[in-house]
């Protein structure tokens, strides 16, 4: 397809925006977030947790003890940076892969396992965590969240929702109506679209003819930006503003973080050999979020090797303990799901709850 | 004849259908290089090409939509939906447009589309991959819904699926793709649509099913012969539209009768069954017709699946409550 020269012009605006290269040199000095040497330190702890935890919740899948997960290892950045950029009262929709926000936003390790393994008490979010369940439905977290948004404006809260998605994701309609909806309604909304280059095994090439995902909130009438997504302190200080845009009443904001997913798109059988090649894993990996955010804060005095290692270990162990913890969680009976159908159960639950209590107690 | 798995056999149908005729397209999530999650896809686009085996940007409405626009234009699109928890992002291409593009033209135009999903419970997949949601499909005028329960089977309807000029929602039971073999014939051939199939034939009772309870019921039907109780089993095959004849056929020499289905109980296939049984065979009957089916709540995530999900011991139980009725 041969572009028209004022498209051209259109596209080549969507630069991407970074501040860490990926040596771990500053490279965009104005745009510096104003963070302490603490902060800069908990972003690092937090990404080098996710690490671990990534790799223990794949080992733990391959023993049969977790249930659905989705790798993260490569998004820490993108993740963990633009959930940094949140306060609590703020809401976040995630999708599937985004446990790393949620469980910074106050949902407890042990119960995002249960949701892995599919107990619905893993949905049972805590009180004051403003965070919605997971979504497997790729698409239906973008319009909800222009709702949550315009609840939130209505209500006067101050705060912001925020919802996740993927490269894959930007196709599906419930992506552009939910940018629209946002912007025609002028609500504190932030879309973040994870793009790690692949929905499974289709190239994000295919997806569309676009050539950034974030050009696509023009036709939307908000702001778009496009972010290396390897770089936490890029993706740290784009959240924030576009959270503070949001309050501020001047719309959404939609976010394409350019991103790379290591591992298999799910632990239940995708082998990613079948469509990448590792010229593609090796170039990404030499852009790595940890490495180079290692870097700068080695170069800043502000990280030893005996700090990472203490993190590791207790990464571990609280892994350990949410595991032990969520095989603590009753099991899942019949009765159970029949009674969180609705506040007053019909004619035909209410029989069908007798007949399970009576199986149950066999 | 070979040795296939059911998906072995489902791949082998749309190669025969792609050969066959050129107007067949297969699109969806993932079905071209990488052969589709499950692998149903597996080799077709090497095979046949990119042009007519290929991947979608992901938009379930935009498979539909751009299945129900090539079938005007005479092609025959084998669309996929990656798992049928999807189909609710593409209801209104399918129920709403390709279901009625006879009745909206007049008869004018009409619409080929063969709608391929994978369902079904007990291989514990996250929400919204496993629900049963046919009772949707069948509720629905103008489409065709086919469940196969075995390899042969599923070759034979898939060809006829493709090969039939309205559209048909053919559904994949998880569970079955690859738990046996059975002989499948290399050369093409068909199994017609609406027709069941009766899989044990017996004289005390009925047991009316399709897709994985198939394999439930007769293994129910087994237990039952250890208490003297010889069951006939039927498989529906097709639950849109029902075969009436076999059904009405084997209630009239049993006199006794029960459906099961993997669906929630109300509303359902085996509500029409029962309905059916009752509108034309009322006075055959030894005893009221029961249903074996999940309870009315949600499909529960995973976790849950075992307990949820009906098993043979309930159709055992149910079948021994209508022949002591
Ligand atoms: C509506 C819907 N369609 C299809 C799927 C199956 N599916 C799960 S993940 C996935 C790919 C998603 O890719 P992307 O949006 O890029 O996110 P990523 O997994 O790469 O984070 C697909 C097709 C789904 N869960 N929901
Ligand atoms: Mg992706």
């Amino acid at each position: 397809m041969e572009k028209t020269k004022e498209l051209q012009n259109i596209e080549s605006q969507f630069e991407t925006f970074q501040i860490l290269n990926e040596d771990g040199e500053i490279v965009n000095e104005d745009a510096m977030p104003d963070l302490s040497d603490e902060e800069l330190k908990e972003l690092m702890t937090r990404m080098v947790y996710t690490r671990i935890w990534d790799q223990r919740a794949i080992s733990l899948n391959r023993q049969g003890r977790l249930g659905f997960y989705a790798p993260v290892a490569g998004q820490e950045a993108s993740m963990i940076g633009s959930q940094f950029a949140l306060e609590k009262q703020d809401w976040i929709l995630p999708g599937y892969r985004d446990i790393p926000q949620i469980v910074y936003h106050g949902v407890p390790l042990h119960q995002a396992f249960l949701w892995s393994r599919g107990h619905y008490q893993g949905g049972q979010m805590p009180e004051g965590v403003n965070v919605m369940m997971p979504q497997i439905i790729i698409g239906a977290q973008i319009t909800q969240t222009a709702g949550v948004a315009m609840g939130l404006k209505r209500k006067q809260k101050d705060s912001v929702a925020i919802t996740y998605t993927g490269d894959g994701g930007a196709s599906q309609g419930d992506f552009y109506e939910g940018i629209n909806f946002a912007g025609a309604f002028n609500v504190p909304a932030v879309f973040v679209v994870q793009n790690n280059r692949y929905a499974i095994s289709v190239p994000v090439e295919k997806q569309s003819a676009a050539e950034t995902i974030a050009q696509k909130a023009v036709a939307a009438g908000i702001h778009g930006v496009q972010v290396d997504g390897m770089d936490i302190l890029a993706v740290y200080a784009l959240t924030k503003e576009a959270r503070q845009r949001g309050l501020d009443g001047n719309g959404p904001t939609l976010i394409e973080t350019l991103t790379y997913r290591y591992g298999p798109h799910t632990m239940a059988g995708d082998d990613p050999t079948r469509y990448r090649t590792s010229d593609e894993d090796d170039k990404w990996e030499k852009k790595d979020p940890l490495v180079r955010f290692r870097k700068f804060l080695e170069s800043k005095d502000l990280w030893t090797e005996e700090e990472e290692e203490k993190i590791v270990e207790q990464a571990k162990e609280d892994i350990k303990k949410a595991i032990k913890d969520a095989d603590g969680a009753p099991k899942q009976k019949v009765t159970d799901l029949i009674s969180i159908m609705g506040e007053e159960l019909p004619y035909n639950l209410k029989e069908q709850m007798e007949e399970y209590k009576e199986k149950e107690s066999k | 004849m070979a040795q296939m798995t059911m998906i072995q056999a489902i791949t082998d149908a749309m190669r025969t259908e792609l050969k066959n005729n050129e107007d067949v397209l297969v699109f969806g999530e993932d079905v071209g290089q990488n052969g589709g999650v499950f692998r149903a896809t597996e080799g077709l686009q090497k095979e046949f090409g990119e042009d007519r085996v290929f991947d979608t940007p992901l938009a379930e409405s935009g498979i539909g939509g751009l299945a129900a626009g090539l079938s005007v234009t005479g092609f025959r699109p084998v669309m996929e939906i990656q798992f049928f928890g999807f189909v609710f992002e593409t209801f209104d291409a399918i129920a709403a447009q390709m279901a009625r593009m006879r009745y909206r033209s007049g008869g004018v135009y009409h619409s080929p589309v063969t709608i391929r999903a994978p369902f079904g419970g007990g291989v514990k997949t996250p929400e919204l991959h496993a629900d049963s949601l046919e009772g949707l499909m069948a509720q629905t005028p103008g489409l065709k819904v086919v469940i196969p329960s075995n390899p042969y089977d599923a070759k034979g309807l898939l060809i006829s699926a493709i090969r039939d000029n309205d559209p048909v929602v053919y559904l994949e039971h998880m569970k079955l793709y690859r738990s046996f073999r059975d002989e499948v014939p290399e050369e093409e051939y068909t199994v017609e649509l609406g027709k069941a199939d009766v899989k044990r034939e017996g004289k005390d009772i009925t047991i009316i099913t399709y897709g994985a309870m198939v394999h439930s019921s007769l293994k129910a039907a087994e237990e039952l012969e250890k208490d003297g109780i010889d069951a006939e089993v039927i498989d529906l095959r097709t639950i849109s539209p029902l075969d009436i004849e076999t059904i009405i056929e084997s209630v009239e020499k049993t006199n006794r009768a029960i459906v099961v289905q993997e669906a929630q109980k109300q509303a359902g296939i085996a509500a029409h069954v029962v309905a059916e049984i009752n509108d034309r065979a009322i006075l055959s009957l030894e005893a009221p017709v029961l249903r074996v089916t999940s309870p009315d709540t949600v499909f529960p995530f995973s976790a849950a699946e075992d307990v949820w999900l009906p098993s043979y011991k309930d159709i055992v139980e149910k079948s021994k409550q209508v022949i002591n009725f």
